[in-house]
């Protein structure tokens, strides 16, 4: 990144960079900081500071099983709302690269969910899937009690799942498309020249060509779905049925704000800034080694 | 299209037919239920067809949510957020990429890291510096004596405090402090020749009016993008604005009234009326997204490549 030309002066570059470094100080250094003191030490209940406890506030979070269940249930909200927002905007990519004639009308309403507030769309599916209501609600006419996601928490990990998986469509869609259209032509039309079928060269010469981006989408989602699923959640269940749709996020909050435990929620808090932080590192070393390849 | 194949093309339309069906019905429904009567949107199953009812229901939403003000603030957190990251991001940008400093490098990665942590995983103790903004100067100031040295000799205190809580400042202010804009930014300027640089030394402007008069306007592209992202990210904001507003009625977000707008468990299932505030609440954001789809699709993408 080094240019030729290039200012020197002493004290503006400094000048220019202060607003930016003071609030990423106060606001991210910080906080970030006081987490991790907080989750190594315990408030005294009757005042007086905090003492040093060790891994004491760690070990209470990984000895409690409602904790685990928190952290499985984030995993398979993460693993299943980034893979069916990712392979339903890859097929709806992989037909809007063939450039049939209005495809921008459909491509620019595949960008929609992209600006719409996750409790936004929560109250619009909590509407749409409300076992009373007349949507997806109508099966209960026909099978009473089928579906109903205010008691069974199945059916509302489900709708939750689902409405994150609308919400990331707009987003992957830009990506997935953009990476497809940067593929040079020829390649595939070579390979129909070679007989491979539209279905055969997406598998054989698309997808691996656009991996880079569909392993950044894969990582961005698991990301995203760690840690935005917090208004959506709230909106639509509030961690309900008895706590069968609570995150990892949620609990957070919960244990932070309701709960007053700032300790137990610093902690958690740690975890799952590690597993952020992880999942970014992975993405970091993938770059670079594809760089080096180039 | 690389083949001809009539049965092919079918197939295409039918499949982004549906794809946009998919897009589209929680939109639809929304927009439908949102203008319909109270027996009409409790019938099951409902009509998939709009009713007149939506104005009444708008204007009851609008009531019932006390959109009004909820807008306003709405608009002045995402502008204020929007024009502070676009303030801060270029001049940062600018600083780390034209400029030749020791720590330049430290800089660039001590802004760069907060790529990695989003709000909600370090919401807490956020939330608890929003109490005393200024505390950790305070704590510096107090290590490195100066608290101490000050009072010895003119008997004054120093006690520095700043509350975020319920106000635009402190609705704003978190939402700039990350690098998104500042990555983008960066991107761009990189891109910028060195013989415009040289070119701009040997006519004699200073490194402002480089900035001013060559950088600002080659990245206007740039800044509606960065713009569309961050106005749009900043409305949708939820958790922070539930924090950091205990005065609901004067510093909550339209977002934040969603909750209030829906049907309690034992009352009247209204939905239309909640409908209808979904609607209002939807708009900004996606008018946004719709209008500047061209420019912000460049950004994003350029972000992270």
């Amino acid at each position: 990144m080094e240019r030729r030309a290039y200012y020197r002066n002493g004290w503006m570059p400094w000048l220019l960079l202060a607003p930016q470094l003071i609030l990423v100080l106060v606001f991210f250094y910080w906080p970030t900081t006081q987490a991790l003191y907080w989750a190594f030490s315990l408030e005294q209940p009757w005042g007086g500071g905090n003492t040093w406890v060790g891994f004491d506030n760690f070990l209470a979070i990984f000895r409690d099983r409602e904790y685990w269940g928190t952290v499985l249930r984030s995993a398979f909200y993460a693993i299943v709302s980034t893979g069916l927002s990712m392979a339903v905007a890859l097929t709806l990519a992989a037909f809007v690269d063939r450039s049939l004639k209005g495809t921008r009308i459909f491509q620019s309403i595949y960008v929609w969910p992209y600006a719409i507030a996750a409790p936004a769309a929560g109250v619009a599916f909590r509407f749409i899937f409300a076992p009373e209501s007349g949507l997806i609600g109508s099966v209960n006419q026909i099978w009473p009690g089928i579906w109903d996601p205010a008691t069974n928490g199945i059916h509302a990990l489900a709708m939750v799942i689902v409405c994150h998986a609308w919400l990331g469509i707009g987003y992957n869609f830009i990506f997935f498309l953009a990476a497809l259209q940067m593929i040079p032509r020829s390649i595939s039309e070579a390979g129909a020249m070679d007989g491979a079928r539209p279905f055969q060269r997406l598998i054989d010469l698309q997808l691996p060509l656009i991996a880079p981006t569909a392993f950044f989408l894969l990582i961005m989602n698991l990301i995203s779905s760690f840690t935005d699923s917090f208004g959506l959640i709230d909106v639509m269940t509030e961690g309900g049925p008895i706590g069968q749709t609570e995150v990892m996020v949620y609990k957070i909050y919960f244990d932070g704000f309701k709960g007053l435990d700032y300790s137990g929620a610093a902690a958690q808090s740690i975890v799952l800034m590690l597993l952020v932080i992880g999942l970014t590192f992975v993405q970091f070393k993938w770059v670079e080694r594809r760089v080096h390849y180039n | 299209m690389i083949e001809r194949s009539p049965f092919f093309d079918f197939i295409t339309y039918l499949a982004m037919a549906f794809g946009a069906l998919v897009v589209v019905i929680p939109f639809w429904i929304t927009l439908v239920a949102g203008s319909q009567s109270l027996q009409e949107v409790s019938q099951v199953p409902i009509s998939l067809l709009p009713s007149s009812h939506l104005f009444e229901n708008l204007a009851a939403a609008w009531t019932r949510g006390d959109l009004g003000p909820k807008l306003i603030n709405s608009f002045i957190v995402a502008i204020g957020v929007t024009v502070g990251k676009i303030t801060l991001a270029s001049l940062s940008a600018f600083a780390i990429v034209f400029f030749s400093f020791k720590a330049r490098m430290i800089c660039f990665w001590l802004i760069f890291i907060t790529l990695m942590l989003p709000l909600e995983v370090r919401i807490v103790p956020t939330y608890s510096i929003a109490a005393n903004a200024l505390l950790p100067f305070q704590v510096i100031l107090d290590t490195l004596g100066i608290t101490g040295l000050v009072q010895a000799v003119s008997g004054v205190q120093i006690a520095l405090n700043w509350n975020l809580l319920n106000s635009y400042t402190g609705l704003i202010l978190p939402l700039v402090a990350t690098a998104t804009g500042t990555f983008l930014y960066r991107q761009f300027f990189m891109t910028i020749p060195d013989e415009l640089v040289e070119a701009s030394k040997m006519d004699g402007a200073h490194p402002l009016e480089f900035f001013f008069d060559v950088l600002l306007p080659l990245s206007r592209t740039n800044m509606l993008a960065l713009a569309t992202i961050m106005f749009v990210s900043s409305w949708n904001q939820y958790l922070w604005p539930l924090l950091i507003t205990t005065d609901r009625a004067n510093f909550g977000t339209v977002v934040m009234q969603l909750k209030a707008l829906i049907p309690a468990q034992n009352g009247t299932p209204d939905w239309n009326v909640t409908m209808a505030g979904a609607l209002i609440i939807m708009l900004p954001p996606l008018l946004v997204v719709a209008f500047m789809q061209r420019w912000f699709v460049r950004g994003l993408i350029s972000r992270d490549k």
